[in-house]
């Protein structure tokens, strides 16, 4: 560790340009930054985690966003995104580049333990070793996978094309199935002088954690290494936690992710823009809706156009109402977890599916909406779906977000089971990156459409409810209360919204993205949803990453569960609400 | 006390009554659509199980599941639609398909695959000579439909599609092609707009 005594900048602080920010890293570390444009800075590797640390301690970036890369052809660039908590503000953005043989940066876990799955995600898909990493390994593909997905040259198995739409496809003159496209033996990759039959896969190493928290018991017995899914009904889908036990206390958990990976981001890049948003719903599935609007507004970022009043309104109110289902089917879900099985859930699913039926009556689906487009919405809401609405809003949701919180909050079983478990404290929460409610829970008044709105939610009155203690029972509470404040929003927004246009200009589907990056987020349900695309003008995107916020939640589970009953693992796993669809991608 | 335990457990039990009561005060309807909608709406109260596959949920106009192309059926001498005996169904009297093929380039999975159709000379004309859909492969989205500019593919209402061979769920242009009837049918607020566009432009 290189002793840093931090000197505080005499200037008044603007920092979220990074011209201003650059100047202060050059009073520091004179030859640190390597050149600044108006969007970012780009640092030399030997410097970037002293310049984390400066950062990080000095300016107070306490935040760090998103981790991700981009493959240049000639050279690796790594991508970061940091934020200040109190500041709020657009994030700052940091690059550095690295050579394409043995590309490596130094990392940055020692000053944000959020980068650790962010960064071996990046070196799992493109191969970019992270100097000092604790624990770098493949995290969506297996050990002994041969390749890096993401990287340009990278051939997935089925694949036909660059880019869509493919020609191949329509010019052939006969219909050949998919599978029958690329026969089975030439769909895996095997390293050169492969020999199947001496392979022994590496061996499954059991995390070694240090449990200073675990009040472990004091009986002298082994430590067991439970297995914990894929194949669980209480761990939402197929994530599979390695969870070291000492008798019944949780030692030490690791999330083994990647069963349902496949590869968002590839996909992404192979398909047009417009291609893209019905696969956003696939990430989330429980909140498309809200994807959308994420993904929307990251291209009208880039496109420089904003969609009409009435299209805003639209927006809002589908992304409020997803909000609203979200967190009751996530209640009801803890509830599943403790034990209570199902009815408590189904409470919740009860309004739930009023909600879809909206859905599906204005974009044709449930839950896969497809609802945005760029520069509106695909279909303009008809007086019925205002009608059904506004009785919801007005009548319905708020009964029974009164109904279930007596039922639900005040249960005394409930309460011994939830506070003081899984406690994630203030610093610790901001440190590990998490997002949303878990981050509100734990005392931080941070939420995006406040720190950096979008779309009009300027406009809203609402408040920002958060926790203090940051165990279960805040997590819990939290969600009731952004509850309420998603119906405060939505009741404001039925009022006020305006007739007219749906749309800016004509509906294209081949919208011309012009060159340039951008980081898009939303406050998603489960966070802060990101999107960071690079255009190089043509009609697919260059890099298309996704900031996914479950993903880097479950970067804190083990902080939250050491100590605890394995009962009680499962049920803090169900207080940071993943959805393994937005996990994997 | 357990005051929030008992407080919930009346909230159980007030549901589970509730439920019965809205059953009792539709004893004996069950099958009545009107009563359906009322108590599937918002304004619903107490549960109601649709007995599927028996019974099934109206679906909304906009919901789509796979596509089908649109015809406008052959006409005979009273300007009625002509009925092919075999099938039931009325005969394509033209596709109003032009086999632009914006389609399938807008498709996200690619699954829309068209062939041309030719004139004797070998010319192409405007008509799809073959219209294929795997159907396993699309995923919904009704991209197509809203970017079809000839209204000439629609996003179907049909949800049951399970087969017993993957060949079969390769539709081709035969599958696909439903009547114009079968359009204004289920899709009454478009079909009525369309309508309008299509007489403005006549006019012109």
């Amino acid at each position: 560790m290189v002793a840093h005594t931090p000197a505080v900048p005499d200037t008044p602080i603007h920092l979220t340009d990074p011209h201003v920010v650059a100047e202060h890293i050059k009073t520091q570390y004179p030859d640190a930054v390597e050149a600044v444009s108006a969007q970012s800075i780009v640092l030399k590797k030997e410097h970037l985690l002293d310049v984390a640390r400066y950062l990080h301690d000095t300016l107070a970036f306490d935040y760090l966003n998103n981790v991700t890369s981009v493959d240049w052809l000639d050279h690796f660039e790594v991508v970061y995104h940091l934020s200040s908590m109190e500041r709020g503000g657009a994030p700052l953005t940091l690059k550095v580049n690295t050579p394409r043989d043995n590309p490596s940066v130094p990392s940055l876990v020692p000053v944000y333990r959020g980068a650790d799955f962010q960064e071996r995600e990046v070196y799992d898909m493109m191969g970019i070793r992270f100097e000092g990493h604790p624990y770098l390994r493949r995290i969506l593909m297996w050990e002994g996978f041969e390749g890096y997905p993401l990287r340009k040259d990278y051939k997935e198995p089925y694949y036909e094309e660059e880019k869509k739409p493919f020609g191949s496809r329509w010019d052939q003159g006969y219909h050949i199935l998919a599978e029958d496209r690329n026969p089975w033996h030439d769909n895996v990759q095997y390293p050169a002088n492969f020999d199947a039959l001496a392979y022994k896969p590496p061996r499954d190493t059991v995390p070694v954690v240090e449990a200073t928290r675990a009040a472990l018991t004091r009986l002298r017995t082994d430590k067991i290494v439970l297995n914990f899914g894929p194949q669980h009904p209480s761990t939402h889908g197929v994530l599979r936690l390695k969870v070291t036990l000492d008798g019944e206390t949780v030692y030490a958990v690791e999330p083994v992710l990647g069963y349902l990976h496949r590869n968002h981001e590839k996909i992404g890049e192979r398909n047009t823009y417009l291609g893209n948003m019905p696969f956003t719903d696939r990430l989330d599935y429980f909140n498309a809706m809200a994807n959308n609007l994420a993904y929307a507004i990251t291209v009208e970022k880039m496109l420089g156009i904003k969609p009409p009043e009435r299209a805003e309104y639209i927006r809002v109110i589908m992304s409020e109402l997803s909000r609203w289902q979200n967190h009751a089917s996530a209640l009801g879900f803890i509830y599943n977890e403790l034990g209570a099985f199902y009815t408590p859930f189904m409470y919740a699913f009860e309004e739930r599916e009023l909600i879809l039926d909206l859905f599906e009556a204005v974009a044709g689906s449930r839950m896969m909406c497809n609802y945005m487009r760029f520069g509106g919405v695909a279909r303009d809401v008809t007086d019925d779906f205002m009608d059904k609405c506004k009785y919801l809003v007005n009548e319905r949701l708020p009964r029974r977000t009164d109904e279930l919180e007596t039922y639900m909050a005040k249960n005394e079983l409930f309460l011994s089971r939830a506070k003081n478990i899984g406690i994630l404290p203030r610093d610790l929460a901001i440190n590990y990156s998490t997002a949303g409610p878990v981050l509100r829970a734990s005392g931080v008044k941070y939420d995006i459409r406040r720190a950096e709105p979008y779309s009009i939610y300027d406009r809203f009155e609402f408040d920002i409810p958060t926790g203090t203690v940051g165990d279960l029972y805040d997590r819990f509470m939290v969600r009731f209360a952004e509850m309420r404040q998603s119906i405060k929003i939505l009741k404001q927004a039925l009022e006020q919204i305006p007739p007219g246009e749906i749309m800016t200009g004509k509906k294209n589907y081949q919208v011309r993205v012009p060159k340039g990056d951008a980081y898009g987020r939303a406050e998603n349900p489960k966070g802060e949803l990101g999107f960071y695309i690079v255009s190089d003008g043509s009609p697919n995107p260059y890099r298309y990453h996704v900031r996914a916020p479950s993903f880097i939640n479950l970067t804190a589970l083990n902080q939250m569960c050491v100590g605890h009953k394995v009962a009680d693992m499962i049920v803090i796993l169900g207080s940071i609400d993943i959805v393994m669809g937005e996990v994997d991608r | 006390m357990a005051l929030g335990l008992l407080n919930g457990l009346r909230y159980t039990a007030s549901r589970l009554v509730k439920t019965y009561l809205s059953d009792l005060k539709h004893l004996g309807r069950r099958y009545d659509d009107a009563l359906l909608k009322e108590r599937q709406s918002v304004r619903g109260s107490g549960i109601f199980t649709v007995q599927y596959p028996e019974e099934r949920l109206p679906a909304p106009e906009n919901f789509r599941f796979i596509p089908f192309l649109v015809y406008e059926p052959a006409l005979d001498e009273n300007g009625q639609p002509k009925i092919d005996p075999t099938t039931g169904k009325p005969v394509i009297g033209k596709q109003r398909c032009t086999a632009c093929g914006i389609c399938a380039k807008v498709c996200p999975p690619q699954c829309i695959w068209i062939v041309r159709a030719t004139t004797p000379e070998g010319k192409p004309k405007p008509q799809p000579a073959e219209f294929y859909i795997d159907i396993d492969v699309c995923m919904n989205c009704g991209l197509c439909a809203e970017f079809c500019p000839f209204d000439s593919i629609k996003m179907d209402h049909v949800y049951e599609l399970a087969g017993y061979e993957r060949q079969s769920h390769i539709f081709d242009i035969h599958t696909l092609s439903k009547p114009a009837s079968y359009h204004a049918q289920i899709h009454p607020t478009d079909w009525a707009r369309e309508e309008v566009q299509r007489k403005a432009k006549a006019k012109k």
